[in-house]
């Protein structure tokens, strides 16, 4: 790889979720905030216990439901209204309770998109390179090892005392994570 | 069977391990307590080892019933609808009965992973992502029928609301047009739950990929996952709030796909009680096929301490249930039938249980309604044999349903003048077997190439997961 190698932060590894939840708090106290916890399940109870807030996806859930209905509704309108009218049975041309079906299914559709654009927005994926990637230790977060990794972008973050903390909140193994300039700056 | 050759310590099964969770005092979700590596080896061995030759020969036997498949909807192409059996009085035959046949086997994968994920049934863990399978890859038998059932593919873009040279626009007012909306919109939305559980589990075959090839294949669906809790937060919100838009979703499906017949006036299609109806048949044929399929693959796949007799019991209850709701909504009809005074509606009913077509009706009552009371017996309900011919009886009354709904209906309507009779043609009944091809295809594929259990959720129903305050 081209480009200077750069120190990009440290990796903590941890053998099961308790002790993993333990040094969480411990890595919360101490203050710093450009960190994280990498688990291969979702652990409950880290969120309090890395201080972190509740996730907003829900907002995108509402908003795009509410623009699917609403485009739904449109759709119809215009559809029987303006671009086809058509009298069926005696009924008005915007009969709305015959649309309501449709509306109801493209709110779905439009909640369901924002599920997962909130998700993609929010956790910044896709992202096919981290510099995490290249430890080969961390292979292993998506089997039965757990892991913190703090930045060196952390205004708290000094590599010796960083690490000893990590050590004394009982790190199996500690592990410097670097990263050629290049690739930092992408990521 | 090549799986022989395997290492019995990749399974990390301690036989000494008593069958009650330590941490929640009730009965483990997963037998042995393999651990989270255990888990993972055991998941990812169908995928990244030699498949056993029970898989070729499924294999091979479905592509083979999917070359009918092409075969027959080539002849239909070439030749039009003339090559089946419908014909006035039935116009609707075996493509609307498959057709809601397999949006029904559909519903149980979002009910298993959706309804269950809401209602905190923890046991999901273990077949919630093969159920998910399976419900994109019967909506996908699904949609084929209305895609072809005119012989005429290349004007199924009438049923889209696009703007054309014949300055035409879809009829917004038809159960038809809702439909396609909610088949459609029910499809892409199992595609997305689908995909969004999968990410996690696409990581660890990604991370534990030997060549380049599956590195980079799995690398690109798990689009850079890393585990992160600032991710997993917002996965799981995603996760929660796509489980609550699928759960109304999943009714409405089918309720649609019964306003298709409600909203006619035809003796026997008319009543109000088909979207319940129709939504409990359609759990009920699902989750029948979940248990078919999972009876042969955590045998062949040994994934027997993941998909454990707990599981199989638990769904023997629901079809238990489902099972007794249809029963029901079959006595309601009668019941219906005979106290709405209406003579057409009294005849429908009478012409179904002793009518020309009275051996389908009856098929359908053995199947749906006495087969699943073997389920009140808790031996039964564990016991493999009974679980997987069960199973497969309960399905084939499932489809016995709509054809008793569909061609019982229409073949005898007001007038005797306009009665008739009606047969399948052999093109209808290869084409049925055809799109059981395409099905099971997709599945021998799917647990070839794809962790047909989700790793990380069975993860976190295991006791060493829980993390005490």
């Amino acid at each position: 790889m081209s480009g200077e190698r750069k120190l990009w932060g440290l990796l903590a590894e941890f053998t099961s979720p308790a002790r993993l939840a333990e040094a969480c708090r411990g890595v919360r106290d101490a203050g710093y905030s450009r960190w994280d916890a990498h688990t291969p399940f979702p652990v409950h109870g880290l969120e309090a216990a890395m201080g972190l807030r509740r996730s907003p996806v829900g907002w995108f859930v509402l908003g795009l439901g509410l623009a699917g209905a609403a485009g739904g509704m449109l759709l119809q309108w215009w559809t029987a209204t303006t671009a086809y009218p058509l009298v069926i049975s005696g009924k008005p041309l915007f009969s709305w309770p015959a649309f309501v079906p449709v509306m109801f299914e493209c709110g779905v559709l439009g909640g369901a998109a924002g599920a997962v654009l909130g998700f993609l927005l929010l956790a910044r994926l896709p992202q096919p390179f981290h510099p995490l990637f290249s430890s080969e230790r961390f292979e292993r977060f998506s089997d039965d090892r757990f892991f913190i990794s703090i930045e060196a972008a952390d205004p708290r973050f000094d590599r010796a005392a960083t690490a000893e903390l990590l050590d004394r909140l009982g790190a199996q193994h500690v592990e410097a994570v670097e990263t050629g300039g290049a690739a930092a700056a992408a990521a | 069977m090549a799986v022989a050759e395997i290492d019995p310590h990749t399974l990390d099964i301690d036989p000494a391990v008593t069958d009650i969770d330590p941490v929640e005092g009730r009965p483990r979700l997963v037998a042995g307590a393999p651990g989270f590596h255990g888990v993972t080896e055991a998941v990812a061995r169908p995928v990244e080892w030699k498949p056993p030759r029970g898989w070729y020969v499924v294999l091979a036997i479905s592509l083979a019933a999917l070359g009918i498949f092409g075969v027959a909807i080539a002849w239909l192409f070439w030749e039009g609808v003339g090559i089946w059996g419908n014909n006035i009085p039935v116009g609707w035959g075996f493509p609307i009965v498959n057709f809601v046949f397999w949006v029904g086997i559909g519903h149980a994968g979002t009910l298993i992973s959706a309804v269950l994920f809401l209602l905190r049934q923890r046991w999901r863990t273990s077949i919630n992502r093969a159920a998910e399978a399976m419900t994109i890859f019967a909506v996908m038998c699904a949609l084929v029928f209305p895609g072809i059932h005119v012989g005429r593919p290349w004007l199924a873009y009438w049923m889209l609301p696009l703007p054309n040279q014949m300055a035409m626009w879809p009829q917004f007012r038809s159960p038809l047009m809702w439909d396609v909306f909610a088949v459609s919109i029910y499809g892409t939305v199992s595609l997305l739950f689908w995909y969004l559980g999968l990410i996690p589990d696409l990581a660890t075959l990604r991370d534990r990929a030997k060549t380049r090839i599956r590195r980079l294949a799995y690398g690109l669906f798990a689009i850079g996952w890393r585990g992160s809790h600032r991710q997993w937060m917002h996965y799981e919100k995603a996760y929660l709030l796509l489980a609550g838009l699928a759960t109304p979703l999943v009714l409405s499906v089918h309720s649609v796909v019964s306003f298709d017949f409600a909203t006619s006036q035809i003796p026997g299609w008319h009543t109000t009680i088909f979207p319940p109806y129709f939504v409990a048949g359609a759990i009920f044929s699902g989750v029948a096929m979940v248990v078919t399929l999972m009876v042969v693959c955590r045998v062949a796949f040994r994934l027997t301490h993941l998909i454990t007799l707990l599981h199989f019991d638990r769904m023997a209850k629901l079809m238990l249930l489902t099972g007794t709701l249809v029963g029901y909504a079959y006595a309601t009809e009668f019941f219906i039938a005979w106290y709405s005074g209406n003579p057409f509606e009294r005849f429908a009913f009478i012409n179904r249980a002793l009518g020309p077509y009275a051996w389908s009706y009856w098929i359908m009552v053995t199947c749906n309604v006495v087969v699943p009371q073997l389920f009140w017996f808790k031996k039964l309900r564990t016991y493999i044999p009974v679980l997987f011919v069960a199973s497969i009886l309960i399905n084939v009354g499932m489809w016995f349903e709509r054809f008793v709904i569909v061609v019982t209906s229409l073949h005898r309507d007001f007038l005797p003048s306009a009665w008739g009779l009606y047969a399948p043609t052999t093109w209808d009944i290869l084409t049925l077997i055809g799109s059981f091809g395409l099905f099971f295809t997709m599945f021998c594929l799917f647990v070839r190439f794809l962790p047909m259990v989700a790793i990380s959720e069975v993860k976190g129903v295991l006791p060493e997961a829980r993390v005490h305050e």
